[in-house]
C-alpha cells in the first residue's frame, strides 16, 4: 500500500509555473468579485467561496487528461474555473441569469458542464462521492481509460456513504481519485472536534485503498500527488485517496461570522502559506518572471473577472417559461 | 479613482443592518482582506473585509447607526494623493445596480381548474393488435423477460442490486440473467443501498442506463437522497445538460406477515416528486410493457412491483417488442354506476369488488392507472362524467394518499358531475402489525371497497 509523503518537485517548467499562477489568481479574483456581488445583493442564497484552496484544483487539473471527469460539493466555483468553464457562464449562474451554466436554475451550489466533464456542484454533503464512483463505474464499463476526480471535504468524510463507496470502488477497482479537501473546518466544527482519526486518508486502508497526505497549499506538491493518483487509476489498480491539507480564508458561506477560529490563525496562514504567493515567489526568485510580467497577468485576470461580472449583471433573468422546462428529458 | 464602500448583504435574508463598529479611521491605508467594520446582521455580528486597496477617505455612516439599508454607501476609499473632495466629486452615484428585490415574477400555474369541462381527450387505443397470440406468464417472468429483451437491445443497460446475480434474485425476478449477460452487466452489490443507488445514478450521468433492484422498496429509504436529490433533480438543476436515465425497481407494499418495517406502500411518496416517473403495474402484460418503456425512458423511473403479484399469472401478448406507454390508464371493466380507480395490487380488491357488485346489480367501471406519474386523469374524469361516482383503492396510508390527490383533482375538474363525495379506500392509518388477524384488518379489504361503492351509489 502506498503511503508516501509528497515531496516538492523542482523540475517544473516556467511555463507551467506561470500557468498555475494565472489559474489560481483567476479563482481568487473571481471569488473576491463573487463576494462583492453577494454583498451588493446580486448573488443570493448560499455562496461558498474557495479562497485559500486554489492550489488543490489547479494542481489536480494539471494531472488530468482531456475526457477525465470531476464532481464536487457546493464549494464548486474553483473547480469549474480550473477545468476551463467560462467565467462569464459561472458568474451569470451565481446571479441567477439566463446566461448561466444552468440557465439560472441551479445557482452557486448546482452547476454542471457536460462539455467540460464537470458533473456538479452538489448541495448535499457527501452525495457526490458515490456519484463520482458511479461516473468511474461508467468509464470502466465503457473501457475508455478515463479517471474521475471526486472531491469532498473533511466534513463530508464523516458521512456513511463515503465508506459504502470506498468499499464498492475498491471491490470493483473503479478508476476514481477521492480527493479529501481537508480545509480543517466543517462549517464551524474543526476536524479535532469531529473525529479522533489523526489522518482521514488512512480510513481507506480499511478497504485496501492506497492514498497519501498532500500539502494543499503547494500547487507543485498537489500536481505531483495527482500524477501518482492518476497513474494508479489508469493502470487499472482501482481507486486512490488524496487527503489534501488546505485552508479556506473566508467563512463557510457568506453569512458565516467565523467565530470558531481566531483572526490570527487565518492571518498566519495567509502570510506564511498562501498558495499564490508561493508561486509568485518562485517565479520572481527563479528569474522566470519580472514584477512587470506579473502585473500584466494581474491586469489580464482582473479584466476577465470584471468582464464576467458585467456579463452576469447584463444577462437577463430567465424567461418565466424556464420554470417549466428541463423537468423531464 | 475613488471607490464607494457599500453596506453589504451578509446573509441570504439581510435587508438592513447595524454598523456596529468601525475598525478603521479616516486616513488609514487598507488592503484587500483587512477588516473594515463589524456589522450586525439579522443572524450574527460579522466582520466586513475590504475588497479593494486604498485609503479610507471618508466615513459616511457613523458607528452605532442602526437600520442601514444594504447597498447604502458607508465610506469612500481614495487612492494615494487623491483628496476626499475630488473623490466625492468623482465618485459614482450610489449604486443602483442591485436588482429590485422582492419582485419575483408570479409563477404561472399550469392551466388547471377549467370551469365546466368538456369530456377530456382520452387515448382508448388497444395496447396490442386484436388477435395477437397470447402466452400465460407470471408477473415475475414478465419483468425478467422485459429486462432481458432490453439488455439484448442496448449494451448500456445493466442490472445491479443485492443478490441479483449469483443468487438469481431474492425473489427470483432476475433468474437466468447472469448466465446470459455475465457479471459485467448483472452485478451483485454489497448490502449498501445508499451507496449503490448513488453509484448507479453517477453511472447514469456517465452515459449508462442502470436498472437498480432494491430487494424491497423499504430499503430504498436508505437511498432516498440519491433517488430524489441526485437522480430526479439534476436535469433541472443543470439546465437540461444531464439527467439520469435509469430504473429503480423492486417489490413495494405489504407481502405477508413481515410486519411494520417490511410492509409499506411508497406509491404516494414517489408520486409527489417532479423529475421522477412512477409505475405500479398490476398484470404481467403491463409489467412487461411498462418495464421496457421504463428502461428506454430518459428519466429516472420508480417501478413499484409487488411480492404477492410476482407469482400471479396473466395473459401476455406474444410480440417481438411489446411496450406500454406511460400515462395511459387501462379500463379493465366497463360500467355505468360507479368508477373504481386503483393500481398495482389494489386492482385485486377493485376487480373482486366489481364482481360482487355485479351480483347485486351495481355496474362498476374499473380503471387501472398503471402509472402514477404521469397520471392519466382524463380517463378517470371521463369515467366520472359517466358514472358520477368515484371510489379509489390502494394499500397505502390515508393521509396524503394517491386517492386524496385524485379526489382533489376530480373535485376541481369535474365537481358538477359528482353525485356523491369521493371515497378513498386505503390501508389503515397504522404501522403494519405482525399478527395474522391484525394484518388482514390493517390492509384494505374487498368488502370495504364494496361498502364504499354502495355508499356512493346510495344503495
Amino acid at each position: 500500500m502506498a503511503a508516501r509523503k509528497s515531496t516538492q518537485k523542482s523540475n517544473v517548467s516556467a511555463e507551467d509555473l506561470t500557468k498555475f499562477y494565472r489559474e489560481m489568481l483567476l479563482i481568487r479574483r473571481f471569488e473576491e468579485k463573487a463576494g462583492q456581488l453577494y454583498g451588493m445583493g446580486l448573488i443570493g442564497g448560499f455562496c461558498h467561496l474557495y479562497i485559500g484552496q486554489e492550489a488543490v484544483v489547479v494542481g489536480l487539473e494539471a494531472a488530468c487528461e482531456e475526457g477525465d471527469k470531476r464532481v464536487t460539493s457546493y464549494r464548486d466555483h474553483g473547480h469549474m474555473l480550473a477545468c476551463g468553464m467560462d467565467p462569464d457562464g459561472v458568474m451569470a449562474e451565481l446571479t441567477g441569469r439566463e446566461g448561466g451554466y444552468s440557465k439560472g436554475k441551479g445557482g452557486s451550489m448546482h452547476m454542471f458542464s457536460k462539455e467540460k466533464h464537470f458533473y456538479g456542484g452538489h448541495g448535499i454533503v457527501g452525495a457526490q462521492v458515490p456519484l463520482g464512483a458511479g461516473l468511474a463505474f461508467a468509464d470502466k464499463y465503457q473501457g475508455n481509460g478515463r479517471v474521475t476526480f471526486t472531491y469532498f471535504g473533511d466534513g463530508a468524510a464523516n458521512q456513511g456513504q463515503v465508506y459504502e463507496t470506498y468499499n464498492m470502488a475498491q471491490l470493483w477497482e473503479l478508476p476514481v481519485v477521492f480527493v479529501i479537501e481537508n480545509n480543517q473546518y466543517a462549517m464551524g466544527t474543526s476536524v479535532q472536534r469531529s473525529t479522533k482519526s489523526p489522518a482521514i486518508w488512512k480510513r481507506g486502508e480499511a478497504y485496501g485503498i492506497a492514498g497519501e497526505e498532500v500539502d494543499g497549499m503547494n500547487v507543485l506538491a498537489v500536481k505531483e500527488a495527482g500524477d501518482r493518483a492518476v497513474a494508479h487509476c489508469r493502470a487499472g489498480k482501482g481507486p486512490y485517496i488524496l487527503e489534501v491539507k488546505t485552508y479556506r480564508y473566508r467563512g463557510h458561506s457568506m453569512s458565516d461570522p467565523a467565530k470558531y477560529r481566531t483572526r490570527e490563525e487565518v492571518q498566519k496562514m495567509r502570510e506564511e502559506r498562501d498558495p499564490i504567493e508561493q508561486v509568485r515567489e518562485m517565479l520572481l526568485t527563479g528569474g522566470h518572471a519580472t514584477e512587470e510580467d506579473l502585473k500584466a497577468i494581474d491586469k489580464e485576470i482582473k479584466d476577465i473577472v470584471n468582464k464576467s461580472a458585467d456579463f452576469a449583471k447584463a444577462s437577463p433573468e430567465p424567461a418565466l417559461e424556464e420554470l417549466w422546462t428541463d423537468i423531464y428529458a | 479613482m475613488a471607490t464607494e464602500i457599500l453596506m453589504p448583504a451578509l446573509s441570504p435574508t439581510m435587508e438592513e443592518g447595524t454598523l456596529a463598529k468601525w475598525l478603521v479611521k479616516e486616513g488609514d491605508t487598507v488592503s484587500s482582506g483587512d477588516v473594515l467594520a463589524e456589522i450586525e446582521t439579522d443572524k450574527a455580528t460579522m466582520e466586513f473585509e475590504a475588497v479593494d486597496e486604498g485609503i479610507v477617505g471618508k466615513i459616511l455612516i457613523a458607528e452605532g447607526t442602526e437600520g442601514v439599508k444594504v447597498n447604502t454607501p458607508i465610506a469612500i476609499l481614495v487612492e494615494e494623493g487623491e483628496s476626499v473632495e475630488d473623490a466625492v466629486a468623482s465618485a459614482p452615484a450610489a449604486s443602483t445596480e442591485a436588482p429590485a428585490a422582492g419582485a419575483p415574477a408570479a409563477p404561472t400555474a399550469p392551466a388547471a381548474a377549467a370551469a365546466a369541462p368538456a369530456a377530456p381527450e382520452v387515448d382508448e387505443s388497444p395496447d396490442y393488435p386484436e388477435g395477437t397470440e397470447m402466452v400465460t406468464q407470471t408477473v415475475r417472468e414478465a419483468i425478467r423477460d422485459a429486462m432481458a429483451e432490453e439488455m439484448r437491445a442496448d449494451g448500456t443497460v445493466f442490472l445491479m442490486g443485492e443478490e441479483v446475480a449469483e443468487y438469481q434474485g431474492a425473489y427470483k425476478v432476475s433468474q437466468g440473467l447472469l448466465d446470459e449477460f455475465g457479471s459485467k452487466r448483472v452485478i451483485d452489490t454489497p448490502i449498501t443501498e445508499h451507496g449503490f443507488a448513488g453509484i448507479a445514478t453517477g453511472a447514469a450521468f456517465g452515459g449508462l442506463r442502470p436498472i437498480v433492484e432494491f430487494m424491497t422498496f423499504n430499503f430504498a429509504m436508505q437511498a432516498i437522497d440519491h433517488i430524489i436529490n441526485s437522480a430526479a433533480k439534476t436535469l433541472y438543476m443543470s439546465g437540461g445538460q444531464m439527467g439520469a436515465p435509469m430504473v429503480f425497481r423492486g417489490p413495494n407494499g405489504a407481502a405477508a406477515r413481515v410486519a411494520a418495517q417490511h410492509s409499506q406502500d411508497y406509491a404516494a411518496w414517489y408520486m409527489q416528486i417532479p423529475g421522477l416517473k412512477v409505475v405500479m403495474p398490476y398484470s404481467a402484460a403491463d409489467a412487461k410493457g411498462l418495464m421496457k418503456t421504463a428502461i428506454r425512458d430518459n428519466n429516472p423511473v420508480i417501478f413499484l412491483e409487488n411480492e404477492i403479484l410476482y407469482g400471479k399469472s396473466f395473459e401476455v401478448p406474444k410480440m417481438d417488442d411489446f411496450t406500454v406507454p406511460f400515462g395511459k390508464a387501462k379500463i379493465w371493466r366497463k360500467g355505468s354506476d360507479v368508477t373504481i380507480v386503483s393500481f398495482g395490487i389494489g386492482m385485486t380488491y377493485a376487480l373482486q369488488a366489481a364482481d360482487k357488485l355485479a351480483e347485486e346489480g351495481i355496474s362498476a367501471e374499473v380503471i387501472d392507472l398503471r402509472t402514477l406519474r404521469p397520471m392519466d386523469l382524463p380517463t378517470v374524469i371521463k369515467s366520472v362524467m359517466k358514472t358520477n361516482r368515484l371510489v379509489t383503492v390502494e394499500e397505502g396510508w390515508p393521509q396524503g394518499s394517491v386517492g386524496s390527490y385524485i379526489a382533489s383533482e376530480v373535485m376541481q375538474q369535474a365537481f358538477d358531475y359528482l353525485d356523491a363525495p369521493v371515497i378513498t379506500c386505503t390501508g389503515k392509518d397504522v404501522p403494519m402489525p405482525y399478527a395474522a388477524n391484525l394484518e388482514k384488518h390493517a390492509l384494505i379489504t374487498t368488502d370495504e371497497v364494496v361498502a364504499a361503492c354502495k355508499k356512493v351509489t346510495y344503495r
